[in-house]
């Protein structure tokens, strides 16, 4: 059984149609990387599987690890493993980082039937996970975001999803907004994450992070729809001869 | 016989069964109760009081019971020296008037030339229903380069009118830090009157905490001299029918002052809230500095609330700013938390709760600062369980 299947999804936002008809399977232990030009519809990808209110879901069905995923909320999403890295990670002053982690951390064990940590345990991984994305441990004190560097709020996402440790990531433009440095250790943080239990959804714009996150299947999408999908050579492809090699215009971001 | 003849009318029975005082108070309250007789309590029509409407207290005939207040003395053996002070600050209206006509206890603060009082100062009023009236007064005299801390907290339960007037006087580099916690009970009518004659280069910061009532009014009002620095904090947080209003007064009336402003306010239900924000810069206060802020999370649809600054500036050479936001939880940091799994009720009570967190972090008393962050802790739960 796949981990998640997508069969035929629409969405739109307000009566502007988004999604045009979206299929996608992925297995436990795959990568695989969304491309595709600004307005193509990634970002709605990736907030509607995580259960953004905003988007409607007009058609299709979407089965996560059996069940209807588009029937839960967005805090049972997350407590069956999806996790969404936050393009624009929200910045939220007076929650402190570590208050907000925990409560998030021990929701989600509780709902899988596992003991919630004390602080000390809680510390303790909290500690560990951020000496690998290279963390200031002065960062968990702070409110969530907020006052954080662009690079910071991206580190401080796959930060998160190394503490809460998805089945499901999907990572929406985690690269934007970063310099090279930045763009590898968030990647390397990444990588350590790849698991045969755990699949990504990586969305990106552009091929650069699909050097260090190196996916298994590429998929084009264009104007609401994949229009192409591939291995990793696929990405290469685009990155040489652009999206217009493909056909592909793109849109005014909206 | 006229509504006000009627209001007055039960108010001076109450007047006349005080048992009678030495004549500097008798004199003192008979001249405050004969100013309360010719203004009468306010309706909507007087500007101050558009938005609150006190005829459920002008209708009551609440009675007086008598209650001790640990800490508080008999006016009568207030020294001279300590005596002259009572009502020379607080402005003069109806409610004023009717506490210093039923004056009798007095919480006296005298804090000598430079002392440092590290410890909290605490007065504790508290009522006990039974339609009582009660008219706690609390003078505050801090004397040149003193330092000093003092918490005003109102408690009570069951049904009763609380009207309560303070006033502080801060001498030449003095520092107060002043905290009223209004906490009375859901029934209860709650009007007070703080106001602080600031010396110069006075440090003066009040918190002002506004939980309970019915219907609750706070007039805070701060007269500042040349280089004083006047901060007003303060928090209101109301739900159901409760009524809150705030209304602040701050008086540059010397250069070089500088005045900081924030107040936060949440409600809930139907319940309504005003602020009302005036600064004075007479034309002698040149290089005043002055910043106020308002905001407001409004949790539902039924609540209301008016915000409105009043400055009033008469000198050229000064920096004040004001601003007012009124608006809801943000839908991005909801969907934010959900994602990380946390429900949305337990994402609500944190945003709310996230809201109130600077006003909270300003209070430097730590055990009310924990108190008041485990009250607000359980009142957002309540709210966010149904």
């Amino acid at each position: 059984m796949p981990l998640l299947e997508i069969k035929n999804l629409h969405a739109r936002v307000g009566d502007r149609e988004i999604l045009k008809g979206i299929d996608l399977t992925v297995n436990a232990g795959e990568v695989h990387a969304i491309m595709g030009p600004n307005g193509s519809g990634k970002s709605t990808l990736a907030q509607v599987l995580a259960g953004r209110e905003l988007y409607q879901v007009t058609a299709g069905q979407v089965t996560y690890d059996g069940q209807d995923l588009l029937e839960l909320k967005p805090e049972d999403r997350a407590r069956a493993g999806i996790f969404l890295a936050f393009q624009y990670p929200v910045e939220i002053p007076g929650v402190s980082n570590m208050y907000f982690l925990k409560a998030a951390l021990n929701t989600i064990r509780k709902s899988r039937g596992m003991e919630e940590l004390d602080a000390m345990d809680f510390l303790n991984l909290v500690r560990e996970k951020m000496t690998l994305m290279k963390m200031d441990q002065a960062l968990l004190n702070r409110p969530v975001n907020t006052g954080f560097s662009g690079g910071e709020k991206k580190r401080n996402e796959i930060f998160q999803m190394a503490v809460l440790e998805p089945r499901l990531a999907v990572l929406d433009e985690t690269d934007s907004g970063l310099d090279i440095d930045a763009l590898k250790l968030v990647a390397a943080g990444v990588n350590t994450m790849r698991d045969p239990a755990r699949a990504m959804i990586v969305v990106t714009h552009y091929q650069r992070l699909l050097n260090e996150i190196v996916p298994d299947y590429v998929h084009v999408l264009a104007d609401g729809r994949i229009v192409k999908s591939g291995g990793k050579e696929l990405a290469l492809e685009l990155e040489e001869g652009g999206y217009a090699a493909l056909g592909i215009y793109e849109e005014a971001e909206v | 016989m006229t509504a006000l003849a009627e209001q007055t009318g039960h108010w001076l029975e109450e007047f006349t069964k005080q048992k009678p005082a030495d004549p500097w108070l008798q004199k003192l309250r008979e001249h405050a109760f004969l100013r309360f007789t010719e203004l009468g309590f306010p309706t909507t029509h007087d500007e101050d009081w558009r938005f609150t409407n006190v005829a459920a207290i002008a209708r009551s005939r609440f009675a007086a019971r008598p209650v001790t207040i640990p800490g508080t003395v008999p006016a009568s053996t207030l020294r001279d020296a300590d005596r002259d002070h009572l009502g020379k600050y607080a402005p003069e209206n109806a409610f004023v008037a009717l506490n210093t006509a039923f004056l009798d206890n007095v919480a006296l603060v005298r804090i000598a030339r430079g002392a440092v009082v590290e410890k909290p100062i605490r007065i504790e009023y508290s009522a006990s229903g039974q339609s009582a009236h009660l008219h706690p007064r609390t003078l505050i005299l801090v004397e040149p380069d003193a330092h000093c801390t003092i918490v005003e907290t109102y408690r009570g339960t069951g049904k009763y009118f609380t009207n309560a007037v303070t006033e502080i006087v801060a001498g030449d580099a003095a520092v107060v830090d002043h905290y009223k916690i209004q906490q009375e009970s859901p029934e209860a009518f709650h009007i007070s009157t703080t106001q602080a004659h600031l010396g110069r280069s006075a440090n003066f910061t009040s918190h002002s905490i506004s939980l309970g009532a019915a219907l609750a009014r706070n007039d805070i009002g701060a007269t500042l001299s040349e280089g004083t620095e006047a901060t007003l904090n303060g928090l209101y947080v109301v739900n159901g029918t409760q009524h809150i209003d705030n209304h602040t007064s701050i008086d540059h009336a010397k250069p070089h002052g500088t005045s900081h402003e924030l107040y936060k306010g949440i409600l809930d239900g139907k319940a309504s809230a005003v602020f009302n924000g005036r600064i004075l810069v007479r034309k002698d206060a040149q290089k005043t500095d002055s910043k106020q802020t308002n905001k407001n999370l409004v949790l539902s649809d039924d609540a209301v609330i008016d915000t409105k600054p009043e400055l009033q500036i008469f000198a050229d050479d000064v920096r004040c700013t004001h601003g007012a936001t009124i608006g809801q939880l943000d839908a991005e940091s909801m969907f934010y938390l959900q994602s990380r799994g946390i429900g949305r009720d337990q994402a609500r009570n944190l945003l709310t709760y996230a809201f109130a967190q600077d006003i909270v972090d300003r209070i430097k008393v730590q055990d009310l600062r924990d108190s008041l962050e485990r009250v607000l802790f359980e009142k957002f739960h309540e709210h966010g369980s149904h």
